[in-house]
């Protein structure tokens, strides 16, 4: 096997000359910025699609459970088109077919289009959590809420939603670090993330090894880091008098 | 804008898409049947007790799971030819990719299968006489199996949605199929969108098997 070149993150991405710093001053960048770059665009996208899909899907599990058979469709139909349909071809149908169909989304950076497919790919999956976490509910809790002149809202976001997406941190926790690593599909629409920096730096410079390696750590790092801070999170707001608090 | 599906005719179909599709539900077969026994492998060792099994299988479970599975596909298309020392087709690596990273899924549903068989089983297993192999083998993987049945062909559902991410590496998948189509005609709107009706009746019915299986095997037990 050949050696280890890590000096080749220093070099400049046009002209491949060593930078003594490794970081590219003015508007010369090295590998290693691009590299940095593609992790933010990575993260940026993760995070902005976990918020879509959070809100997305909460709503959606949520119409599930409810006594309304329309909503009830709803939230099926929705979770089960979103589940079935691979998230690379969600991709595809977010970049090429529905800017084609509706001129105004033609205004939108491919950026954006990815985080809703995303997004909207997590929803489904997030729904499924969200609703299982109500259901593991006694029922009375539910019929204590209406007992006590609650609306049906009022009942959802007073006594059983707080309990719910505290079942639901762990599940969620494995979601946001899946978000993470679906984020990588993005390259499918030349989204400057990690994936397309290396398979495109990994071209470049023919130091695929080092590359690669590199990129993996950075998604190691990252889904790590939403585990510990799911961790805390989840240490927070623990809810007292059940297994899991202290 | 006008949609026109005309130019999707069964000879299309039959040049372009039929290749694709039998590719990935040959991946899928494959990568399953592969992934399964792999897996089990893996589970076992992880249960085994055994320090130098136990680190080594869950060292590599926990990898594969930490890595999104394009870089995983990206590594495995980079390290084959380099280990073998010749190239190899990006079909062949794709089966190669699938079989070891779906191994790490397949694992850790049949290790929640085997820690779901009761204790007693495996000691009545020993009272009447039977090894270890033979107790794993008789009495424990059937009932392991059983009971995880609906979880794995859940997880076959998401390897076969899985297999368009050969896209990667440029494998004629299903979908790479209707995308060639589609250059071809000059129709990508047209052949994307029947793409996704596709993807969707094929796992979209594998999903209500699952689950009509699921009930059937909740009665029995």
């Amino acid at each position: 096997m050949a050696s280890w070149d890590w000096q080749v993150f220093c070099k400049e991405t046009t002209s491949g000359e060593q930078v003594a710093s490794c970081f590219g001053k003015g508007g010369d960048i090295t590998y290693l910025n691009w590299l940095f770059s593609a992790w933010g665009w990575t993260l940026s996208v993760a995070v902005l699609a976990l918020v879509v899909a959070l809100a997305v899907g909460s709503l959606m599990g949520i119409l599930r459970t409810t006594p309304d058979k329309r909503l009830v469709f709803i939230g099926n139909a929705w979770t089960e088109l979103f589940r079935n349909i691979p998230l690379l071809v969600q991709v595809f149908l977010w970049y090429h077919v529905l800017p084609a169909l509706f001129k105004p989304l033609q205004a939108f950076p491919s950026f954006v289009l990815v985080v809703f497919a995303l997004g909207f790919f997590t929803s489904a999956r997030i729904s499924e959590q969200v609703k299982a976490g109500i259901q593991a509910l006694p029922r009375g809790q539910r019929y204590a809420g209406l007992a006590m002149g609650l609306t049906l809202p009022q009942t959802y976001r007073y006594v059983l939603l707080p309990m719910a997406f505290r079942i639901v941190i762990p599940p969620l926790t494995s979601e946001s670090m899946n978000i993470i690593k679906n984020s990588s599909v993005a390259f499918a629409v030349s989204i400057a993330e990690l994936t397309m920096f290396a398979m495109q730096a990994g071209e470049e410079t023919s130091r695929n090894v080092e590359m690669y390696l590199a990129v993996t750590g950075l998604y190691f790092i990252s889904a790590f880091t939403i585990n510990r801070l799911a961790l805390v999170i989840e240490d927070r707001v623990r809810v007292p008098g059940m297994i899991g608090s202290k | 804008m006008n949609l026109d599906f005309s130019f999707l005719n069964w000879g299309v179909v039959s040049s372009f898409v039929l290749k694709g599709l039998f590719f990935s539900i040959q991946l899928t077969v494959i990568a399953m049947i592969g992934g399964i026994a792999l897996g089990t492998a893996l589970a076992l060792m992880r249960l085994s007790g055994k320090p130098w099994l136990v680190t080594p299988a869950a060292a590599y479970v926990n990898t594969m799971r930490s890595i999104p599975l394009v870089m995983v596909i990206l590594w495995f298309f980079l390290l084959i030819p380099l280990l073998l020392g010749r190239p190899m087709g990006a079909e062949l690596s794709a089966i190669v990719t699938f079989t070891l990273f779906e191994a790490a899924y397949y694992s850790e549903i049949m290790r929640a299968g085997i820690q779901s068989v009761p204790k007693g089983q495996v000691h009545a297993g020993y009272a009447v006489g039977l090894n270890y192999k033979q107790t794993m083998q008789f009495i424990v993987l059937p009932q392991a199996f059983r009971n995880m049945l609906p979880v794995l062909l859940t997880q076959t559902i998401i390897l076969f949605q899985d297999t368009s991410l050969v896209y990667a590496i440029g494998a004629y998948d299903l979908l790479k199929g209707f995308e060639i189509a589609g250059k071809n005609f000059n129709r990508p709107v047209e052949t994307y969108l029947v793409a996704t009706v596709v993807y969707f009746v094929i796992c979209f019915s594998l999903s209500m098997l699952v689950r009509r299986l699921q009930n059937k095997i909740a009665i029995i037990r």
